[in-house]
């Protein structure tokens, strides 16, 4: 794991004391809201409907046990004793104190961990692929990649007031696991035919009321350019982002507009001029990133058996663990989705739990996934039975991971003032619908995403079955699409018709799903008999 | 006609009234320009050397673009004076000194102290942005 050396300490440091000034010339009235309200949102904070949320950055999703500890301290000490972890990686806390925001960047600071540019017209957290560093199929770690960017765009002065947000992914991976293709730039990291590192740059993706997949502007930008050529990217957005109309201000907007061949010939302009102005740190910069994210002390005499004897213990293994890199060792993602709970949500008990399991088990680190899960990466086969009674024991042992129970939702209407329908409920009631376990591994493989909105934050698009909440004339109604995907082959759903109720597209749900049943052949997921059926028959067992 | 309330320089102010970039290229004897939101500073470039004034308006906190604008005109080698006019206000001093600016004419003036707590905030910075400051990453590898 990157560890803070003093510069950066010191720039997480000079943040609280700046945050802190803000909020006292804010409480003093010396600063007005209007001009408040980008500085609070660029540490994380935000109005909601009943009082400030704060969103704490966990850097491509990655977090030691020091520091999830102090993740379930600060929901004790700040909030009612519970996060929620969210679908960029990140943790936020719903019920804040505007005064006591700079206490709570404080403590961040102790563990290495900050809120800066969570929120705002500003490149946000970079994500990443929550497997990093332990999956069998990955080209290289990427996160030193990741943290390099995320130096390089925390404080840039020159892109702090974009048009609008920025989220930039970075994966290394063919399987891609952080909806890459789905960000304003996604960047995966390549080898090319001579065998050199370099990165692929797509860009223009996002989801909102206009979900796009990201095209790919450039093949090949070699590892010792990769900060230049993304700042020839957000100049060239900076420029000519529109701001007229903050529904049209994301770059898949201008790079839809101006044409991708037009945008990346433009780029390809600025990064020419700005290869000769010396703005990019030095490979040994990297080369001094990537220790830091060096493979932990795998045991190779470790057993690479595991007594699947338990059929509870074996349902969570089959369900929520992977393959990982190392022989002895798995993967294993703790599921914050058991039925009636909220997507996300974990109290600070379970967050403390969680890290002391990191800290015994699995060399003190865990993953937040975009799914909104919890993932220890490197957990040894004959440690995985106690593991998994411990979090059996804490409420923690859903065993649903990916299948139609493992439900990404937004906050919705309960908590956002954004929003124009609740999310929870519906997750909750669908949850309900299909929790036996027969049924749910009947069923297998079932990304369904909730979105409370048209802003998308539920990735609604990118589910095989994704849910909308739209207001119909004061009345919550939920439009319901079919053959989304964010995987490798990204895809956006397609509507199915009129919208439903809330009992309604629970019900619409089942149809579904049962159709996929009766129509599936051998070894298909639920969206790959979409795919090959195509919406009619779905539509019709829906409304017919 | 707004007030410069601090200027990092020691040569003469310009006192020319500035002309729209539009016009600048025609009037050849104008040394002052005022770019507004929206301007192409790069139709500038062919006229550094009788440049002498650039103001570069912010309509408003969260308009971004003269950043940019600034970053561009330095990277070209203009060294003249580069002002922030308009929605100027005390949490973007560091950054828009980090972009080049080297003066600031804020529509309301700022308060001194916090202007002053603002300008020193960063003892390091992350980038390089051409204002001559090391990055941190120059700092680490000497």
């Amino acid at each position: 794991m990157y560890k803070y050396d003093s510069y950066d300490q010191e720039m997480v440091d000079v943040r609280v004391e700046e945050f802190r000034d803000q909020t006292r010339r804010r409480l003093d009235g010396t600063l007005a809201e209007e001009n408040f309200r980008p500085l609070r949102l660029q540490n994380g904070l935000y109005l909601q409907l009943h009082a400030y949320m704060l969103r704490v950055a966990v850097p491509y999703g990655t977090l030691s046990s020091a520091q999830m500890r102090m993740l379930g301290d600060i929901a004790d000490k700040y909030d009612r004793g519970y996060g929620h972890f969210t679908t960029r990686q990140n943790i936020q806390y719903n019920w804040i104190k505007l005064e006591e925001a700079p206490d709570i960047l404080a403590d961040l600071a102790t563990v290495e961990m900050h809120a800066i540019q969570t929120s705002g017209n500003c490149i946000r957290n970079i994500s990443s692929d929550q497997y990093a560093g332990a999956a069998a199929d990955e080209l290289i770690d990427p996160r030193p990649y990741a943290e390099l960017l995320r130096q390089w765009s925390s404080f840039h002065p020159e892109f702090l007031h974009l048009p609008r947000k920025f989220k930039i992914a970075v994966i290394a991976s063919k399987t891609d696991r952080a909806a890459m293709r789905l960000h304003d730039i996604g960047i995966e990291i390549v080898k090319n035919d001579a065998g050199e590192i370099g990165c692929a740059f797509y860009v223009g993706g996002g989801m909102g009321r206009t979900p796009m997949i990201a095209p790919l502007i450039n093949p090949f930008v070699p590892l010792d350019q990769l900060i230049t050529y993304s700042e020839a990217c957000l100049r060239v957005y900076n420029r000519y982002g529109r701001r007229d109309n903050k529904y049209k201000a994301r770059i898949k907007i201008l790079v839809h507009e101006m044409g991708k061949d037009e945008y990346t010939r433009q780029v390809e302009e600025e990064f020419a001029h700005l290869l000769t102005q010396g703005i990019e740190p030095p490979i040994a910069e990297l080369e001094r990133i990537i220790p830091h994210f060096a493979d932990p002390a795998f045991d190779a005499a470790t057993s690479d058996d595991l007594d699947l004897s338990d059929p509870d213990f074996k349902l969570w293994v089959d369900n929520n663990t992977v393959a990982h890199k190392a022989k002895g060792y798995v993967i294993a993602t703790v599921s914050l989705k058991p039925v009636g709970g909220i997507p996300g949500d974990a109290s600070a008990d379970q967050i403390r739990l969680m890290a002391d399991l990191a800290r015994d088990y699995s060399f003190d680190e865990l993953r937040v996934t975009h799914a909104q899960n919890i993932v220890f990466p490197h957990v040894k086969k004959a440690d995985l039975y106690t593991v998994w009674q411990k979090l059996d024991a804490a409420g923690l042992s859903t065993a649903n991971l990916d299948t139609i129970g493992d439900i990404i939702a937004c906050p919705g209407l309960d908590y956002c003032s954004l929003a124009n329908a609740r999310s929870i409920p519906v997750a909750q009631k669908i949850a309900e619908r299909f929790k036996a376990q027969d049924r749910l591994d009947t069923i297998g493989e079932l990304k369904l995403k909730i979105s409370g909105c048209i802003n998308a934050c539920g990735h609604h698009h990118a589910g095989h079955i994704g849910i909308l909440g739209v207001d119909r004339k004061g009345v919550e109604n939920y439009q319901l699409s079919l053959g989304g995907s964010e995987g490798a082959d990204t895809s956006l759903g397609t509507i199915t018709g009129p919208g439903f109720s809330e009992d309604g597209v629970v019900d619409a749900v089942e149809k579904a799903t049962n159709l996929y049943l009766a129509q599936r052949q051998e070894g298909e997921r639920f969206l790959d008999t979409y795919r090959r059926i195509g919406m009619a028959p779905f539509k019709e067992a829906i409304y017919g | 006609m707004v007030e410069t309330q601090y200027r990092f320089r020691d040569d003469e102010p310009v006192t020319d009234p500035a002309v729209t970039v539009d016009s600048f290229g025609d009037q050849t004897n104008a040394a002052s320009v005022r770019i507004e939101p929206g301007d192409d500073a790069r139709e500038l470039l062919p006229f550094l050397d009788r440049l002498r004034l650039v103001e570069v308006n912010f309509p408003s906190f969260g308009d971004g673009r003269g950043y940019s604008s600034a970053r561009l005109l330095r990277e070209a080698g203009y060294e003249g004076e580069l002002r922030a006019v308009g929605a100027v206000f005390v949490d973007q001093l560091s950054h828009l000194r980090r972009c080049g600016f080297d003066s600031f004419a804020p529509n309301a003036p700022l308060d001194p102290q916090d202007a002053e707590n603002a300008f020193n905030r960063w003892p390091d910075v992350y980038q390089a942005t051409g204002d001559g400051r090391p990055a941190i990453w120059s700092k680490r590898h000497g």
